[in-house]
């Protein structure tokens, strides 16, 4: 700070200004190491572990004495599930897919919520009051009793064409725990656009008479270039903010839905449906709950972590506190 | 303000339908019958079921009797609980639901509105610290894994309390605590960020200024002021609290509402179904319209047109 009187004068950047609040703030620093220590954990964790020991996610030993539930030890940090699984083997493989729920619904509600809440905000008028209400009546519809039937009908055989040949496309034809992932992505992004819409909506809206699109549109630029270079960068620090504090949310609602069967099932592993396992055992065996769980809420904390120092980063309204 | 109560009331039963719609068509273009082939259903039962739901019939009339039978409150009759209206199930299950619900709310309301208080007016103290801290935890340990630890720390290795069921004031207590630990900590920060806010506002310098008492101006104005975001919470709230009851109702094997949702959904039940989303989908809309009628009392600054 001191040495700003004697240097020249720089210019700073909105993003450069908001990267130094960020890593000043300590917690968020602290959920921002954590966030990646679990990502590289979860990359590079599953190859690690079958190289150094063998196990893999679904590694049942070959010897039956072995196919027990085990205490964590040396050789299972976090223990084996009934079948001689190796659990840390599970939380990591499991914490690929949670992690990837959590990114590609919040991709979803980006992409669905970013397009429509600046298209609404961006003409105005009676189309805007339209398309706002729509999301209004989604709003006030409890989804999440949607969610559950669609997950519950479409789940297992009897998954929708389209999304057969989705599972086609990524290389894994008729693998129905891919296809299962796949309507979840989908399901989840479904329902997690709505708030982001309203966010970009209100941003549009105070940033479109702004001069610098009059300017744009002097210069010949059409609507829609108007919206996606000039207005939407423009709206992106709250855009950033809501998508952070997006991904626990989404993780959250995969993980209830998996706790209850209905999202990602076996083979397959996520930290929900971990969790649901080890419950049945929790009076005997709790480090099969306990380990999928605290990886699962320790990954929840620093990204609300994050959310919350990206908020404070990024938004000049909460700037004072 | 009677005008605005009576547009939103009206506006309830279409959205119903609507969402009523949604799960209609969602049941019927999955593959399969919707009373499941694999279940025996007596041959008697199935002609009545067809007739009474047409299932001969285009699918615009089915959905015309659907919608209209659901409409004027009819919600059929279950086609797994055999004889049983869905309407009697939907009452007999709905209690436990509702009294697991409204004690948590309470619990975390009277944790959150303390905790946020004590946390804003002595900001950055330890107390602040701890509490933001907690609220935080509460925020990022999903439910399905707080209720079993605490069944597990309470129940297994205390002995303190029932690990699961329905029976007397003790086995609500877990159930309760892991239902209102999210909610207590939403309420929090938002009572805290909403307080710090007021608190730097022009009114609350005047009412300082014209010699009120430090705690009249916090329990008068700023807390009037500050719970504003808590109350528009309140709403959103309802409808999380039921996906927070369908675990907790999981976990502590509860036959409430939520139970008998998931159990209605596996069993492809469509009656059960569209009736609990029906009567839901009803009751989320009457609480969203509370709290948007609240919030014109508590702020004066709000009118309805």
């Amino acid at each position: 700070m001191k040495d700003d009187s004697t240097s020249p004068v720089k210019g700073t950047s909105l993003w450069r200004d908001a990267m130094r609040r960020l890593l000043r703030n300590r917690l968020a620093v602290f959920g921002l190491i954590v966030l990646v220590f679990i990502s590289v954990s979860v990359i590079v964790g599953p190859a690690v572990i079958e190289a150094t020991t063998g196990y893999t996610y679904d590694y049942i030993p070959a010897d039956n004495e072995l196919v027990k539930a085990m205490a964590p030890s040396l050789k299972h940090p976090m223990g084996t599930d009934e079948a001689g699984r190796d659990i840390l083997a599970r939380v990591l493989q499991g914490g690929r897919i949670s992690l990837l729920v959590g990114i590609i619904s919040t991709l979803v509600s980006l992409i669905v919520g970013v397009s429509y809440g600046a298209i609404a905000g961006f003409l105005g008028g009676r189309i805007d009051n339209l398309m706002m209400r729509i999301v209004d009546i989604l709003y006030a519809i409890p989804y999440i009793l949607i969610v559950v039937v669609l997950l519950a009908v479409f789940g297992g055989t009897n998954s929708p064409e389209w999304i057969k040949w989705l599972t086609k496309l990524i290389g894994a034809e008729g693998n129905q725990g891919i296809s299962q992932i796949l309507l979840l992505f989908f399901a989840l992004g479904l329902v997690s656009w709505l708030t982001m819409a309203r966010v970009v909506r209100g941003q549009i809206l105070s940033l479109k008479n702004e001069e610098f699109v009059l300017a744009a549109r002097a210069s010949g630029v059409s609507n829609v270039g108007i919206i996606f270079r000039h207005l939407i960068p423009n709206a992106l620090g709250p855009v950033i903010v809501y998508a952070t504090l997006t991904v626990p949310s989404v993780m959250l609602a995969e993980a209830f839905l998996s706790f209850l069967g209905l999202g990602v099932q076996a083979p397959y592993a996520s930290w929900g449906s971990l969790a649901s396992a080890g419950i049945k055992n929790i009076a005997i065996f709790p480090w099969q709950l306990i380990f999928p769980g605290l990886t699962m809420a320790l990954t929840l904390f620093s990204l609300n972590f994050l959310g919350d120092g990206l908020r404070d980063a990024l938004d000049p309204q909460t700037r004072k506190f | 303000m009677l005008g605005f109560i009576l547009k939103r009331l009206l506006l309830i039963i279409p959205m119903a339908l609507i969402a009523v719609s949604v799960t209609w068509a969602l049941i019927r273009v999955a593959p399969g019958t919707f009373y499941s082939s694999e279940k025996k259903i007596p041959a008697a039962v199935e002609a009545k079921l067809r007739e009474k739901y047409g299932l001969d019939d285009p699918w615009y009339k089915q959905y015309g009797i659907m919608l209209s039978n659901i409409a004027r409150g009819d919600f059929g009759i279950s086609l797994k609980y055999e004889g049983q209206p869905v309407n009697e199930i939907i009452a007999r299950h709905l209690p436990y639901s509702a009294v697991i619900g409204l004690l948590a709310y309470l619990l975390a309301l009277a944790i959150g509105l303390v905790a946020g208080t004590i946390a804003a007016l002595r900001q950055n103290s330890a107390f602040d610290y701890a509490s933001m801290a907690a609220a935080m935890l509460g925020l990022s340990v999903p439910n399905f894994v707080l209720g079993p630890l605490l069944v597990l720390v309470f129940s297994f290795w205390l002995y303190l309390l029932p690990p699961a069921r329905w029976g007397g004031f003790t086995s609500l207590i877990l159930p309760v605590v892991t239902l209102a630990a999210i909610y207590a900590a939403y309420i929090a920060r938002l009572t805290r960020a909403g307080l710090l806010e007021v608190m730097r506002s022009d009114y609350i310098r005047t009412a300082r200024a014209k010699g009120l008492s430090e705690r009249s101006v916090i329990l008068r104005h700023a807390l009037r002021g500050g719970l504003l975001p808590v109350v528009s919470f309140t709403g959103p709230a309802l409808a999380a609290l039921l996906a927070g009851t369908v675990v907790v109702e999981k976990v502590f094997a509860i036959p409430g509402l939520g139970n008998i949702f998931i159990q209605s959904v596996l069993n492809r039940d469509e009656p059960l179904v569209l009736g609990i989303v029906a009567f839901i989908s009803v009751l989320v809309m009457i609480f969203n319209l509370i709290v948007d009628i609240a919030y014109g009392f508590i702020d004066p600054r709000i009118r309805y047109e």
